[in-house]
């Protein structure tokens, strides 16, 4: 298998960014300064529904240090990254729709006289009913419309059907339908949102650093927004703290910083608070479901009937996407041969829902691992069992046309079973004690762009020449994941230089060839592919001079150790800068340009080859998996969870840097433990956000960290381009579910709302008690 | 608001910095002094990216005044590499492990880690916890951060053994 003989990929590297990191040199956003830089800051909306009746800041503006002011009249294009549904505007338009909306902003010479000016500005609001719950938004839609052109308050429906679930359910022997609700939660990146502008009035052109990790999507917003063609415009990432899908579309700080440069004639920069953050959101969204499953006498899925409806907030944003994932996620890593999905994405007034680690994925996935370990329950099986006997193959195609080129899924679920003791553990401990197993998995890439375009995915440029040696060129985004270092270790490959000799540009729409950026998990296959083309051919122009030089056949060559080595004479061999040199005193700088497409599939039901409508969304070229079996201690007295251990193994494909992918696998069961028994938004009836800190909202600490296994196991897929696999939104699958299945294996409680707070299970206890 | 002149000695170098008494010590060290290792994540004394060891404890910055530091003695993340830019033990340790991704909480995590191993140079894995509790990571799990602390103590242990 090739995948064996790698030199640079499947090593444990350091971060090519981590000695800058360290030593607290990495730039972010934030940390840059500009001559005649001003600080742009947001005045907020204190009504959640309200419209606005006036603005008045000419005190704002006369007071002295104050720059400029804008509103939402100074922009009013409305921008969202999905285009069919972009219904944002930068600062409010005549109404706002959520507590903290942006309804002005302001330029000031420093931040204090910013913040005095915005004290300034008088809005005078009429207010309107306040929808919280997306049941009451519908219901209510008749009497009161969050927006004027969406009639039921509902941004979108959709109903998907495979087969024939209902002749399906009616052949089961085993049915069990219930409903699950998952909270409203945030990021947490631990960097907030930062942009500095510097609109250049003499050339018209737009600079934009900005902590974000879709720097393409940002650039085609801003174009929108800015009404300038996006080749006057470039988008740049330094270091970015972190974005879980939160810096996965523009933020308003990014036009109010560009609308203000502009205004101004200086660099502007608009870094929020924390408390923004929180009331700009874009999280996940809440789902309430309802999941039923069927299964034959022997335990074979029959059929899956999936309602979700998805509380979204103000705004579109990811919306619709998020909406078509859940209903897609319900296909996999189990084998649906029938199933129906409705499910609708609902307007209430609250900050927008949207992008976040694993989209549409952690919410329905709650509900049918929960579903599937009752199952095995009413059989008698073992929840492994009956997992095992539905776990998809490679090869596997659903019934949605899904294509599973490769999986080591069985595998997964085998490997933590052992590792964890699971068939001992389970059932046999003393009450209050439990263990609970999971399973997941995510796409690594999607099949389409968020536009219509038929445009490659990711461009990758490698340079080489005796200047700089290695330089390779792709706008991806490192929001800390790692993937600058990945991409270094795969052009290393193919060169055959070490990974430390290669330079990545990325993170810049102007140097950085096209990518369309860090989501869906999607950069380490998509880059690799490029970097494997583009290389390929750097090789073979310089196999011909090596070949000229060692006086053998170009074909003959194979390039390792920065050395050209004759295959049949390794001692005819010359080192690779060598071959540089004589390349460019000869001809100049070497480039090689390599293109990514995914493969394109149809969404449609096999069963009579029909397109249905959304089932776009969920295709990718492979997909990686993760199993997770957790034991907690749950304190009767106090009715804590506590996690005790997390038994993992996944399956990215071969790892590229087994390092890394332990801190993605890691760091997603922290990030996920948290909304499973911690984390959630809270807001008053008027709207307003009455945890949005740090604190109150109770991010995991390492003090809720348990024993941690996990396991790369043996995986290479022979499609993918060095094997790979995604691995930073698989792993946060299995944790919610496989937490409920603990809790219920340890007081015999099915929690089916997040999350498992003390007073739930206390309250839980005291109900069974009463029985 | 009126300013007034204070010293502070930040990585072993005298500035002298006009403050008001509102201004905080991250902002000064941040913006006035313009050393940007110290990092803000929340500004209210919730996620410790702002940790910086004044007389050798750690504080957060972004609670601290900075008209109250007169005379104090700082160290900031740029402070713990040796004159030759050689990485603090703490630092390579980090890098070794894996414990850094984003990066934004590094700063803050690696002078917490050195407060607590000044002080305890051969902590367990609860002390370990204990000391670095007030610091969020949110990108790592805090698995290799425990880790990487584990073995930055045995590193500083054999170094100044030898
Ligand atoms: S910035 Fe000081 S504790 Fe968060
Ligand atoms: S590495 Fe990102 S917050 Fe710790």
């Amino acid at each position: 298998m090739e995948g064996k003989k790698f030199s640079q990929v499947g090593r444990s590297v350091t971060r090519i960014d981590g000695p800058a990191k360290v030593k607290g040199e990495a730039i972010y956003t934030d940390d840059m300064v500009m001559a005649r830089m001003a600080h742009g800051k947001i005045k907020r909306s204190t009504y959640a529904h309200a419209f606005i009746k006036n603005i008045d800041y000419s005190k704002a503006l006369a007071l002295p240090g104050v720059l400029a002011v804008i509103t939402g009249e100074d922009a009013p294009n409305k921008w969202g990254i999905v285009p069919q549904t972009a219904n944002e505007v930068t600062l409010a338009v005549d109404k706002v729709r959520f507590h903290g909306e942006g309804v002005a902003a302001v330029a000031a010479i420093d931040e204090e006289t910013a913040e005095e000016a915005l004290d300034l500005i008088e809005v005078e609001y009429e207010p309107l009913p306040v929808l919280l719950d997306p049941f009451e938004s519908m219901k209510r839609a008749g009497e009161i419309l969050i927006h004027e052109n969406e009639p039921d308050n509902v941004l979108h429906q959709g109903e998907q059907l495979f087969g024939d679930p209902d002749q399906a359910f009616a052949g089961c022997k085993y049915v069990l339908e219930k409903k699950f609700y998952t909270s409203y939660v945030n990021h947490a990146f631990l960097e907030p949102h930062s942009s500095l502008a510097h609109y250049d009035p003499q050339n018209g052109q737009l600079q934009l650093w900005s902590s974000n990790q879709v720097p393409h999507y940002l650039h085609r917003q801003l174009s929108i927004v800015m009404d300038m063609p996006m080749n006057k415009i470039r988008v740049i990432l330094p270091a970015v703290g972190g974005g879980f899908g939160g810096k996965g579309e523009a933020s308003s700080s990014d036009f109010c910083a560009a609308l203000l440069s502009r205004k101004t004639g200086r660099p502007v920069r608009v870094t929020y608070d924390r408390n923004e953050v929180f009331v700009t959101n874009k999280g996940r969204h809440p789902c309430h479901m309802k999941m039923k499953i069927g299964l034959d006498q022997n335990g074979y899925i029959q059929a899956v009937d999936f309602d979700n409806t998805l509380d979204g907030g103000a705004y579109a944003g990811w919306g619709m996407v998020v909406m078509f994932y859940t209903t897609s996620m319900i296909h996999l890593p189990y084998k649906v041969p029938n199933a129906r999905a409705r499910v609708r994405r609902v307007y209430t007034n609250k900050p927008t829902c949207g992008a976040m680690r694993g989209l549409g994925g952690v919410q329905p996935r709650y509900a049918m691992e929960c579903l599937l370990d009752e199952l095995a329950e009413m059989m008698g099986v073992s929840a492994y069992e009956l997992k095992m006997k539905n776990a998809v193959e490679s090869g596997y195609r659903s019934v949605s046309n899904l294509h599973v080129p490769h999986t080591e899924y069985k595998k997964c679920l085998q490997t933590v079973v052992e590792n964890s003791g699971y068939l001992e553990k389970h059932g046999k401990q003393p009450f209050g004690k439990g263990i609970g197993l999971a399973g997941g998995y995510y796409i690594s890439g999607t099949a389409y762009t968020l536009y219509l375009s038929y445009k490659p995915h990711t461009t990758v440029l490698i340079r080489v020449d005796t200047e700089g040696g290695v330089t390779v060129h792709c706008a991806a985004a490192d929001i800390g994941q790692g993937c600058n270092t990945v991409m270094a270790q795969m052009a290393a490959e193919v060169l055959g230089v070490n990974y430390e000799d290669v330079h990545v540009v990325s993170g810049d729409t102007e140097l950085g060839t096209f990518d369309l950026g860090s989501f869906a998990s999607r950069v380490t296959y998509a880059s690799g592919v490029a970097i494997k083309e583009a290389a390929r051919q750097i090789n073979d122009k310089l196999f011909e001079v090596a070949a000229g030089m060692l006086s053998c056949r170009a074909e003959q060559l194979e390039v390792r150790d920065r050395r050209f080595y004759s295959v049949f004479e390794p001692k005819k061999n010359i080192e690779w800068e060598k071959v540089v040199d004589v390349y460019t005193n000869t001809v100049g700088t070497l480039t090689g340009i390599g293109h990514f497409s995914p493969p394109r599939l149809k969404g449609i039901d096999l069963t009579r080859g029909e397109r249905v409508q959304g089932a776009n969304i969920g295709h990718s070229p492979t997909f990686g998996f993760s199993a997770q079996a957790i034991e907690v201690d749950v304190d009767v007295e106090t009715g804590k969870v506590r996690v005790t251990k997390v038994t993992e193994a996944g399956d990215c494909g071969q790892a590229v840097n087994p390092m890394s992918v332990e801190g993605q696998v890691e760091g997603s069961i922290m990030f996920t433990l948290g909304q499973a028994l911690y984390e959630e938004m809270h807001l008053d009836k008027d709207g307003r956000m009455m945890n949005a800190c740090l604190h109150h909202y109770k991010v995991p600490t390492v003090m809720e960290l348990p024993e941690m296994d996990t396991t790369i196991v043996d995986s290479y897929d022979p499609t993918a381009p060095f094997g790979v696999k995604e691995s930073g939104e698989g792993p946060v699958q299995p944790t919610i579910p496989a937490i409920a299945n603990a809790v219920y294996d340890a007081i015999g409680v099915r929690f089916t709302e997040l999350p498992i707070t003390p007073e739930k299970v206390l309250k839980a206890l005291k109900e069974k008690q009463g029985k | 608001m009126k300013q007034q002149l204070i010293q502070l000695e930040i990585n072993n170098q005298l500035y002298e910095i006009p403050v008001t008494p509102r201004d905080l010590l991250v902002d000064v060290i941040r913006k006035k002094v313009g050393i940007t290792g110290t990092k803000k994540g929340c500004g209210e004394g919730d996620c410790g990216a702002c940790t910086v060891l004044m007389d050798g404890a750690p504080v957060l910055s972004c609670l601290t005044l900075a008209i109250t530091c007169q005379g104090r003695k700082i160290i900031t993340i740029e402070g713990l590499a040796d004159e030759q830019g050689a990485l603090h033990p703490i630092q390579q340790s980090f890098l070794d492990h894996g414990a850094v991704q984003c990066g934004f909480c590094t700063p803050g995590m690696i002078l917490t880690t050195k407060a607590l191993l000044d002080k305890n140079p051969h902590p367990d894995q609860t002390s370990i916890k204990r000391g670095i509790a007030g610091n969020i990571c949110r990108c790592t799990g805090y698995k290799k951060i425990v880790e990487a602390i584990g073995a930055a103590a045995d590193r500083i242990a054999t170094r100044e053994v030898k």
